[in-house]
């Protein structure tokens, strides 16, 4: 599948609530979706964007196309990424944590094995205080580590994550090294 | 000689003080040669393992590295005696004695030749036996006595793994005391003197042979069967802990014990002392020169073992014993009985 | 008494045993663990329970490092991160570096990259070979495999003046030219080995303890070595396709034939098999190559300040281990905004628990060696 057919069928999993509500009927798109049960409680919450799908995709500056997830979305669509027949992105090959400033946030990188087409997803959030997300490694056993990896480094929790403590780091260590604003006078060496 | 200096001894002690000063000096003689023949062992297994695995190996330390063993024995009396904490002291400082003494002991009943025999015993083989696995305590006592979780492991193998293979080379053995009917050393280097016992008992000496060189390999805890130390999988397994001499003593022992193995080999197998179709019969004194051949040509192959096999894990060590070499063992017995029963053995 | 008990008879029901399971920290200072990689067990007798690797002893923070440097730095310290492959690391991010900006390589660099590659390939998989016979006992193939590679780090050194840390790629090409012994030497090499290969054979992989140890332990399922993101020989002996090269070509080895080494039984056997035919490949790839090293320049100028365009850049190779992943994200500036090193042990790090457990101490050291873990690779 190309970029576009992707993105046409990704968007589709997670229609915009209001757009939907002035385009398509209601019923129609309860069918297209196994997530409607989901959906409906988040309809009250999710109004501030305006697109016709509650993802963003972009492809600038990336070679991949690229979603941008809400939080609360993320587990469901890593679900259904990996879960459905046209997508069937079963591997996880790479999974970054990231710290873009303001937000904080993970890239996911996924690629089928089946169909060979890769894609990347992100999640940020502003809360840099208490950041957390949903673990995915239920779905990616890979992810398990990696997310550990990604908490050593830049304190982002994970729910429902089996074995979350720190995997590189010594228990007593303080801040987390690879956030941008971290200071450390003695280790780090500043040019 | 040892009649002049008997005479001398008697000359101004008791006879029961006579003997006894005769035991210690034959001990103390014993001990020094033994000591020493052992570090060129280790020596010869560094040059061995050096020439299969595309070395040169130790070679500075006097002519062609006769000395390093030395050397290194020296160092090892100079370091410093470390240890755990919570060491059961008194049994951790005891294995390794134990360990060494009763390597050293079974030394004494091998005839190298005729007449250098120091204890020559009725049941020579059974002591030998019986001696060989006493060690096994020692390795017990300091896998155990070391406070550490490898020690106990490499400790616990040990026990299973000498028990187990105490069995086919208590029975290997068994099979060719078929052929002599004697347990004593010396008379069963007398039997040989028709043809050596691998000759004599052919087929099932053979298997015999075959099974007492494995079962001895594992009874002397080296490759493939050093599960004991096994260093990539427990460090260094039971002697993990110590350091210094007490070390060496564990380390000296598998070196005297692979000597002792390929003794009895050599003895119960290929006619000890006695020359290949009595070509020195008339000169005695170089009995010692077969006896030795022979058992360095047995060490060699068990060092070519160690420096070619990779190592069975423990389950299947046991399984080879008990599956394999005692059900083998125990026909060949039957074999061996019939063999002699039917006067079917090669006299020469 | 209950560990012979359960030794001897591990399907008996010892119910007059008391079974207590214990912890036992292997590593950080371990001989099997090549480096300092940190495995608690929870051990039943010499059964594995559980397996938790604790890593970090030997991390260096190079992420973090790379967001303070320019891009030609941040090549010389991916060396250190598999240093078994460190022609292949430094490629990975060279070949990002290329992407971002878009540059036109000339074929000769592609070729000679290809070519060293392989060689780092095959110099990573004979040190493999030797040590995991070290593992399982066998000590004498460690010095076989290092007969071989000395070869291949002769060439090297010959070449690029290092002989581990090579440092020879740049963002732009390669350092210098080869070394006008290059090609011969290669050669002699491609030769020499092709004769050692059925040694190794004979040496190890037909002796029937070491099948014995390697068959039926560690089983990794396809499933699972996708869901864990396994790559390189550790997927491939699974019978998952994976190889980088083969999916995604890079540098000059879309112009080369070569299979892609795959075994379905997921056991230690098929993994070791994998290296093992893995090391005939390179040889054919090497040997389609060394004949036509196209002429030309051997790199193209960049400038002495490096600023790629804003953007992601991610850019996947294959080193001796699996697949390494270099995620640039740059906001325009000299200095990347963040790096992220996908590295292949760190993936096949985290499936040892799930292969490792139920087998004994013995298994856990064979199954970890053909996991070819490289420590400073996993803590980067």
């Amino acid at each position: 599948m190309n970029n576009n057919e992707l993105q046409e069928l990704i968007g589709s999993w997670f229609p915009n609530p209001e757009v939907t509500i002035a385009s398509v009927v209601v019923e129609e798109n309860k069918e297209s979706s196994d997530l409607s049960t989901e959906k409906d409680e988040e309809k009250i919450t999710t109004k501030e964007v305006i697109n016709p799908s509650l993802l963003s995709f972009t492809e600038e500056g990336s070679e991949f196309l690229t979603i941008v997830v809400k939080p609360e979305h993320l587990h469901a669509l890593m679900n259904q990424l990996k879960s459905n027949p046209k997508t069937r992105f079963d591997y996880l090959y790479c999974l970054t944590g990231m710290d873009w400033g303001k937000e904080l946030g993970i890239v996911y990188h996924l690629e089928s094995t089946v169909y060979r087409h890769q894609l990347v997803v992100k999640v940020n959030t502003e809360d840099r205080e208490n950041p957390v997300f949903d673990s995915v490694c239920d779905i990616w056993k890979t992810a398990e580590f990696h997310e550990r990896e990604v908490f050593d480094f830049f304190g982002i929790k994970f729910n429902n994550h089996p074995n979350l403590k720190y995997l590189f780091l010594t228990e007593e260590w303080e801040g987390y090294p690879l956030r941008k604003d971290y200071v450390d006078e003695v280790n780090m060496v500043i040019k | 000689m040892t009649k002049s200096i008997h005479q001398w001894l008697l000359s101004f002690m008791s006879e029961t003080a006579t003997s006894i000063t005769e035991m210690v000096l034959i001990a103390l003689v014993y001990l020094a040669i033994f000591a020493v023949a052992g570090l060129y062992l280790v020596l010869l297994e560094r040059r061995v393992a050096a020439w299969f695995q595309l070395r040169i190996g130790p070679n500075r330390v006097g002519f062609q590295g006769l000395l390093q063993t030395m050397a290194d024995a020296l160092k090892l009396v100079s370091k410093e005696l470390t240890g755990t904490d919570r060491a059961d002291k008194f049994l951790y400082n005891l294995a390794p004695y134990f360990v060494i003494i009763s390597a050293l002991m079974a030394l004494s009943v091998f005839p190298f030749t005729q007449e250098l025999q120091a204890f020559d015993i009725n049941i020579g083989i059974f002591f030998l036996i019986a001696i060989s696995s006493i060690g096994v305590i020692g390795i017990l006592l300091g896998g155990w006595s070391s406070n550490n979780k490898f020690s106990l492991i490499g400790a616990m193998r040990s026990g299973v793994q000498t028990i187990s293979y105490e069995l086919s080379v208590g029975l290997s053995l068994l099979t060719m005391i078929l052929l002599t009917g004697s347990l004593q050393l010396s008379e069963i280097v007398e039997v040989q003197k028709n043809g050596w016992l691998i000759v004599q008992g052919h087929i099932p000496a053979i298997i015999a042979f075959m099974i007492y060189m494995i079962a001895g390999t594992a009874e002397t805890n080296r490759a493939p069967f050093d599960m004991v130390e096994a260093e990539s999988e427990l460090g260094a397994g039971f002697h993990t802990e110590y350091s210094g001499m007490k070390f060496a003593y564990f380390f000296l022992a598998e070196f005297i014990n692979m000597f002792i193995i390929s003794a009895i080999a050599t003895t119960v197998f290929f006619g000890a002392w006695l020359s290949p179709f009595g070509i020195t019969e008339s000169i005695p004194w170089l009995g010692v020169f077969w006896f030795l051949g022979k058992t360095l040509l047995l060490v060699l192959l068990m060092m070519w073992f160690r420096w070619t096999f990779p190592r069975l894990r423990v389950d299947q060590l046991l399984t080879l014993e008990w599956k394999y070499l005692l059900p083998i063992n125990l026909v060949n017995i039957v074999l061996m009985a019939l063999i002699v029963w039917l006067n079917l053995t090669i006299q020469l | 008494m209950k560990t012979e008990t359960e030794k001897i008879a591990p399907t008996a029901t010892n119910t007059n045993f008391k079974s207590e399971e214990y912890f036992i920290n292997m590593g950080p200072q371990h001989p099997a663990t090549h480096g300092v990689l940190r495995l608690l067990l929870t051990i039943d007798g010499e059964i594995i329970k559980k397996v938790e690797p604790d890593l970090g002893y030997i991390h260096r923070s190079i992420e973090k490092m790379c967001e303070r440097d320019s891009y030609q730095q941040i090549v010389h310290l991916t060396d250190r991160m598999d240093y078994l492959s460190s022609h292949i690391n430094n490629e990975a991010v060279c070949l990002t570096v290329e992407k971002a900006l878009q540059l036109e390589i000339p074929d000769r660099v592609k070729v000679i990259r290809t070519i060293i590659g392989e060689l780092t390939r095959i110099a990573s998989h004979c040190l493999w070979w030797g040590v995991m016979g070290m593992d399982v006992g066998a000590l004498t193939t460690y010095f076989y495999g290092f007969r071989d590679r000395e070869m291949i780090n002769d060439i090297f050194e010959e070449t690029c003046g290092a002989r581990l840390t090579m440092n020879y790629n740049i963002p732009g090409g390669l350092m210098w030219d080869i070394h006008p012994n290059f090609v011969k030497r290669t050669k002699e090499f491609v030769a020499h080995f092709k004769t050692k290969i059925p040694e190794y054979d004979r040496l190890l992989t037909g002796n029937i303890i070491f099948q014995k140890r390697m068959k039926g332990v560690g089983i990794l399922s396809k499933e699972d070595a996708i869901s864990f993101g396994a790559s390189g020989p550790v997927a491939r002996g699974s019978g998952y396709s994976c190889d980088v090269r083969k999916h995604h070509p890079y540098s000059a080895l879309d112009k080369v034939t070569f299979n892609e080494a795959l075994k379905t039984e997921g056991d230690s056997m098929a993994r070791y098999q994998v290296r093992i035919q893995e090391m005939w490949e390179s040889l054919s790839i090497i040997e389609q190559l060394i004949d036509n090293i196209p002429e030309g320049d051997y790199k193209v100028a960049t400038n002495a300040v490096i600023k790629l365009p804003k953007g992601e850049y991610y850019q996947k190779v294959e080193t001796a281990r699996g697949e390494l992943g270099v995620y640039i994200v740059s906001t325009g500036t000299k200095n990347p905004y963040r790096v992220k090193f996908r590295s292949p042990g760190f993936s096949n790090i985290s499936l040892l628990n799930h292969i490792a457990v139920g087998g004994k101490i013995g298994d856990l050291v064979a199954t970890m060696a053909t996991l070819d873990i490289v420590v400073p690779d996993i803590d980067r």
